[in-house]
């Protein structure tokens, strides 16, 4: 009996296979992180590639590298970092109870990424079609590339995968927020109780570092100093 | 404590600072300090923007230590794929170049 009277001093999003609320969010929190260790690993293999074949072709690398639109990947990243700071803001909201700010938060995280894929497919991706960079769609190599433009198309292969991938978990967490701007809508979410929002923030944060690490890779480390390297 | 509220000025300051960090990263590549130390300053900037955004914003700092452990265990493997694979790659010219046993048959014929 002295069970139940604890039960019921609980919200009612406590399942009972937990102690309390804590343990409970300890638990959903844990199980979100040995996810995104799996998503380390699944990146970490093209990472891990990428790292190899750059050590083998590095000239060819260099070249692709600064082929590459750095406004734009700079741009993207302050983007991507303005998201996420309104996906935890979104959790603030919902620490302080506060229904309207959690949707704002959510939707402005939206919009954000939004506009993050918008200038990637329409601007980016676009214009390296335009200038035949992209590899199996009428790619050309530059006669002033010398001997390393053999492998440049290589260094796009990498380039369009890792960030291909990288918008594909995008788009899916553009269909989690979606889902949980409707829930934050109805008033689901308040200092008690916020899994949801909690988990999708953590896999929209991780995004986000996977693009920090994207950033310096692709778009940086071939070097912008180089007369004449811009294009 | 997993229920510890982050303060509001806590976000805007790492932020700010991954925002100034960005601003940094880019210039520095335009710099030419020589093409392993640019490498060496963009990955350094990245991985102190990865901690900023795994502590602060993923709120690791406040977390349990179970999670932490599972976190640093993931990025260890990460470390494992990549160190023993650059430790194969990079090292197959090292040793000399060990020939075949046909390399003997000449010497065997003038023996014979």
């Amino acid at each position: 009996m002295a069970d139940m009277a604890v039960h019921h001093a609980q919200p009612k999003e406590f399942q009972h296979q937990f102690e309390d609320m804590e343990q409970q969010r300890d638990a959903g929190t844990f199980g979100m992180w040995v996810f995104l260790v799996t998503e380390i690993m699944f990146f970490g293999g093209l990472f891990g590639a990428y790292i190899v074949y750059r050590s083998l072709y590095l000239p060819s690398f260099e070249i692709g590298s600064r082929l590459l639109k750095v406004n734009f990947g700079a741009t993207n990243t302050v983007i991507l970092i303005a998201s996420s700071l309104t996906m935890a803001l979104s959790i603030y909201a919902a620490h302080i109870n506060r229904k309207n700010l959690q949707v704002v938060f959510l939707a402005l995280t939206m919009l954000l990424g939004g506009i993050f894929l918008f200038l990637k497919f329409a601007f980016e991706w676009t214009a390296d079609y335009h200038e035949h960079l992209i590899p199996g769609f009428g790619f050309i190599v530059r006669p002033e590339w010398g001997a390393a433009g053999y492998h440049v198309p290589m260094f796009f292969c990498f380039y369009f995968f890792m960030t291909g991938l990288h918008a594909l978990h995008m788009i899916i967490g553009f269909g989690i927020l979606a889902v949980l701007l409707v829930m934050a809508w109805r008033g689901r979410f308040h200092s008690e109780y916020y899994a949801p929002l909690e988990s999708t923030g953590l896999y929209w944060h991780f995004v986000d570092i996977v693009w920090i690490f994207l950033f310096p890779l692709l778009y940086l480390i071939g070097g912008r100093y180089v007369i004449g390297g811009g294009h | 404590m997993s229920d510890y509220v982050v303060p509001l000025k806590t976000y805007v300051a790492v932020f700010v600072a991954l925002l100034f960090l960005t601003a940094l990263t880019t210039g520095v590549a335009f710099i030419d300090l020589g093409s392993e130390l640019n490498t060496i300053a963009a990955l350094t900037i990245a991985v102190i923007k990865a901690l900023l955004v795994i502590l602060f914003f993923m709120h690791v700092k406040y977390s349990p230590g179970l999670t932490k452990m599972v976190i640093v265990g993931g990025f260890f493997f990460l470390a494992l794929l990549i160190a023993f694979t650059l430790a194969d790659e990079l090292t197959r010219t090292w040793s000399p170049q060990v020939h075949g046993w046909s390399m003997l048959i000449p010497m065997l014929h003038s023996r014979f």
